[in-house]
């Protein structure tokens, strides 16, 4: 009986599954058109998904060992009883090996159950506490009728009882693990997230690559929509990323707006996405809510505007774009991009930019800096430094890019400090002086496309008058724009953090250091330096030269967490139970240092926000410059104490 | 009924920077216009089409803006009485004072003497318009306000009182159209014999503190010199007016 119930069984969920799965399509091809090399995708698939992605599971070795298990066991299985069930192959070793991959299933699906049973609460709950279930009785059911298969048993044993029970069994595994995956069942992840890195966005991040730059809009189409106002406006494959969420909560536990109680969570945000993308409310949702926004009062669809129907502005508003988020992602879902997305809609089309931001806007608009201080203060700063000016040098080797952090008195200090230790290596360094702009950074995250490409077209065309070897720079945010955002625009130059910078020249023997004197340290990884541009090295091995032995936070290099201060945050400032700055310096109170290194104006200035008592911050650059030895040549044992003679300009 | 009004703009100036940008006094008026009359709501420009700036009035949300094309130098004053005395308008706004050109702040005085309109200074908050007659609020200093009747049309000037401008944003201000009304161009003759010279800020009042005590010198800080130690003059001849102005420039160190 079972040898015609099976085949049935089988193909009908199967059919039942390319349905759902052409309905899917048809719901992701609502969105935009997108570039998308679409065979091409498809052929990198699997090594996308067995290197790449591997790789971000791989760092929780309980649930990467456990999908391994899983996934690998069901699709073995999940082929081989087509072939043996559905198509009455009944051979002897295809039968052992449907036995094999079934009890390889089975293991899984007990891990997964054990992960289930005391859940942390960054998971949701809801259908995928059915899915361990789902999976045994997927791996038992087809276990137990292939025993016959492989002639362990006879075929009729057990009588119609077992075949009834057995068929039942089969029917909800094939249920849960065909027709539910393209039906929206917690198995969609496999199917949308196979397609979704086929078809990536972003394709350069597979193979080790990394691509963080913010994707510009087209304002010369005056048709072109500015931003995203409905899911529909997304592209395509930002639909299918968006469905690919497995609502593991990894991002959820990273980001700090979720933990600071801001209405933010990243996983609700996907996951509203989808509820945008498919039609609905999201009272199904089972997992943590937006801080202080009930699950339940929101829903839209397709056609409708997203804010205030699906979402809140507040929600959108509340992201530092640190990329914790898309960092943790196993699925490499782009959640920044997507808020950005919608902040562009609400800035460019709605005027709706909250608090301080529209002020922002304007001051960079017209006095190139956001504090909208006066544009011939930008060199005030320096005023007895005696700077080489861009403009009457025309050439140089680097070109020091100074950033907003002029006007700030606080970052007047870094500065100095990086143009003593310039100075001291003497390196031919000329700056821009009153021709520097803002470089975009937070007028491009506050959703100001259209600022942003005006300053950046500004500064690429002064920085095409001039020849320099490479720009470096004290801030990460400039950093980061400079070397991934203005290529859009075909500015290409080599850019350099000044760490990295730093770190070069003190292996090259360019600095005399003596030793950082006293307060032990910890550092604190800027986003924009560290996940957004990989480099975790560099500083460490500037604060080691000085003889720092770095007590490390627990959350650093790629886990670091945010200093609350970018994308805009601080300008927009919505309110939360804590503020992000203060847990981090509790992060770094827990480390015991009395002293955090810092590569970064907004972190320094996020940092120094929080309230005395509490560790002392220092730029990088200034613990360099302290602990240079004076007026001694590099590479000689240092000299008896020489004054420096005073230098007169 | 909707209201019918018009709100006049001006290119202003960034007071850092210097650079062209939307006036910060007329934008209030447009959004004070906007919150009053919502899409009906005209904006009228005497001036330069070609102005970048005036796209970002549009960027509040404005379908159209009126330019009355001038060249520079030229009298925008009949250009504006002509216009709006043919408008059928009930309310005109506008900002105190330009940012640019002249800035006298004497336009609305000029303007309303022509049109033969009231003129309301420092219009916080129209209450009601019913009957042709409105209840607004004047902003005096010092948070207080003035309840008053006006009849329409009227024109007032708005100034830091008024709401706060919205954002502009980029969508509506580059699909937003810029409408060319041709004017005859009248040269503004008081302009052009003028000589113009960087304003100086207007000198402080001297405020000696006398102070004893902490409690003192923070009443001291924080209160304003107000009218207590004024006196009134009535009735007096003008060489003995002019003699007691005297004597208190002399006493304040003003007249040495």
């Amino acid at each position: 009986m079972l040898n015609t119930l099976l085949p049935i069984l089988l193909f009908a969920a199967l059919g039942l599954a390319v349905l759902g799965a052409l309905r899917r399509v048809a719901m992701w091809r609502r969105g935009r058109a997108s570039k998308v090399d679409l065979i091409g995708g498809l052929f990198a698939m699997p090594k996308r998904y067995m290197v790449d992605l591997h790789h971000v599971v791989a760092r929780d070795k309980y649930i990467a060992n456990t999908h391994v298990a899983t996934a690998g066991g069901f699709v073995l299985a999940a082929v081989l009883a087509i072939l043996v069930h559905g198509f009455g192959l009944q051979n002897r070793i295809l039968g052992y090996a449907l036995l094999f991959a079934s009890v390889l299933m089975f293991v899984g699906a007990v891990f997964v159950a054990l992960r289930r049973r005391n859940p942390p609460a960054r998971l949701s709950k809801g259908p995928w506490m059915r899915l361990p279930k789902s999976l045994m009785a997927f791996s038992v059911s087809f276990f137990l009728v292939t025993l016959p298969v492989a002639g362990i048993l006879p075929a009729d044993f057990g009588g119609w009882l077992l075949a009834a029970v057995l068929g039942l069994g089969v029917l909800w595994g094939v249920s849960e693990m065909f027709f539910g995956m393209t039906w929206g069942g917690p198995m969609k992840h496999a199917f949308a997230g196979a397609l979704h890195l086929a078809w990536h966005r972003r394709a350069e991040r597979f193979g080790g690559g990394r691509s963080t730059g913010l994707k510009p809009l087209d304002l010369n189409d005056p048709k072109a929509p500015l931003g995203v106002e409905k899911p529909k406006d997304f592209t395509w494959n930002q639909l299918l990323g968006f469905d690919a969420c497995v609502q593991c909560g990894k991002c959820e536990a990273a980001c700090p707006a979720f933990a600071a109680g801001q209405p933010l969570n990243p996983k609700k945000l996907i996951q509203d996405m989808v509820v945008g993308l498919a039609g609905g409310t999201d009272a199904k949702f089972a997992g943590s809510p937006y801080p202080g926004k009930p699950i339940g009062e929101h829903g839209g669809n397709p056609h409708q505007p997203i804010v205030n129907g699906l979402v809140d502005a507040e929600t959108l508003w509340s992201c530092t774009t640190c990329r914790a988020c898309v960092e943790e992602c196993p699925m490499m879902i782009e959640h920044v991009d997507a808020i950005v997305d919608m902040r562009r809609h609400l800035t460019l089309e709605k005027g709706a930019t909250p608090n301080k931001g529209a002020e922002v806007l304007e001051n960079l608009i017209a006095t190139d800096n956001p504090g909208g201080f006066a544009p011939g203060g930008r060199m005030n700063w320096a005023a007895d430094l005696n700077l080489s000016l861009l403009s009457e040098k025309k050439t140089t080797d680097v070109l020091f890019w100074v950033g907003d952090g002029a006007f700030d008195m606080r970052n007047q200090r870094t500065l100095r400090a990086f143009v003593k230790v310039l100075k001291a290596a003497k390196v031919d360094f000329a700056v821009l002086g009153l021709e520097e702009r803002d470089s975009g950074d937070v007028a491009r995250r506050l959703g100001d496309e259209a600022t942003f490409q005006t300053l950046a077209r500004r500064n690429i065309q002064t920085l095409a008058k001039y020849s320099f070897k490479r720009i470096v720079t004290c801030d990460p945010h400039s950093f980061h724009v400079l070397k991934n955002e203005y290529g859009a625009f075909d500015g290409n130059y080599v850019v350099q953090h000044h760490s990295t910078y730093m770190a070069e020249i003190i292996g090259a023997g360019a600095l005399n250091l003596g030793q950082h004197k006293g307060s032990s340290v910890t550092y604190h990884d800027p986003c924009y330096l560290g996940r957004y541009n990989g480099e975790y090295e560099a500083p460490r091995e500037v604060l080691r030269a000085l003889g720092i032995e770095i007590k490390e936070m627990q959350r650093s290099g790629f886990r670091s967490r945010c200093c609350g201060g970018g994308g805009g945050a601080p300008i927009t400032d919505i309110p939360g139970k804590q503020r992000i700055p203060d847990m981090r310096m509790e992060d770094i109170r827990e480390t015991g240092a009395e002293l955090v290194a810092v590569g970064c104006p907004q972190c320094t200035a996020m940092l120094e926000g929080v309230v005395e008592p509490r560790p002392l911050i220092k730029d990088i650059a200034e613990l360099v410059a302290d602990a240079l030895l004076e007026d001694a040549t590099p590479g000689k044992p240092s000299a008896p104490a020489k004054r420096e003679p005073a230098e007169v300009h | 009924m909707s209201t019918n009004v018009i709100s006049l703009v001006s290119i202003g100036a960034h007071p850092t920077s210097g650079r062209p940008r939307r006036a910060e006094q007329d934008a209030r008026a447009v959004e004070l216009g906007l919150q009053l009359a919502g899409d009906k709501l005209q904006v009228l420009h005497a001036g330069d089409i070609a102005e970048p700036a005036l796209r970002a009035y549009l960027g509040m949300g404005l379908a159209q803006l009126h330019v009355l094309e001038q060249p520079q130098g030229a009298d925008a004053l009949p250009a504006l009485t002509e216009y709006l005395r043919g408008a059928g308008v009930q309310v005109v706004l506008t900002g105190s004072q330009a940012e640019t050109g002249e800035g006298s702040g004497m336009l609305p005085f000029l303007l309303a003497e022509n049109l033969g309109w009231p003129l309301v200074v420092g219009l916080a908050q129209v209450e009601s318009i019913d009957g042709g007659v409105a209840l607004v609020l004047q902003a005096l200093p010092r948070g207080q306000r003035r309840r008053l009747k006006v009849r329409l049309p009227f024109l007032a000037t708005v100034d830091n009182a008024a709401p706060k401008p919205r954002q502009s944003a980029y969508g509506p201000a580059r699909r937003g159209v810029l409408q060319a009304d041709d004017v005859e161009v009248v040269d503004d003759e008081l302009l052009a014999v003028a000589i113009l010279q960087p304003a100086k800020p207007r000198p402080k009042r001297l405020k000696v503190i006398k102070a004893k005590s902490g409690a003192d010198r923070m009443k001291a800080a924080t209160a304003k010199a107000s009218g207590g130690g004024g006196q009134v003059l009535k009735g007096l001849s003008p060489e003995a007016g002019a003699e007691a102005i005297l004597k208190l420039l002399i006493e304040e160190g003003v007249v040495r």
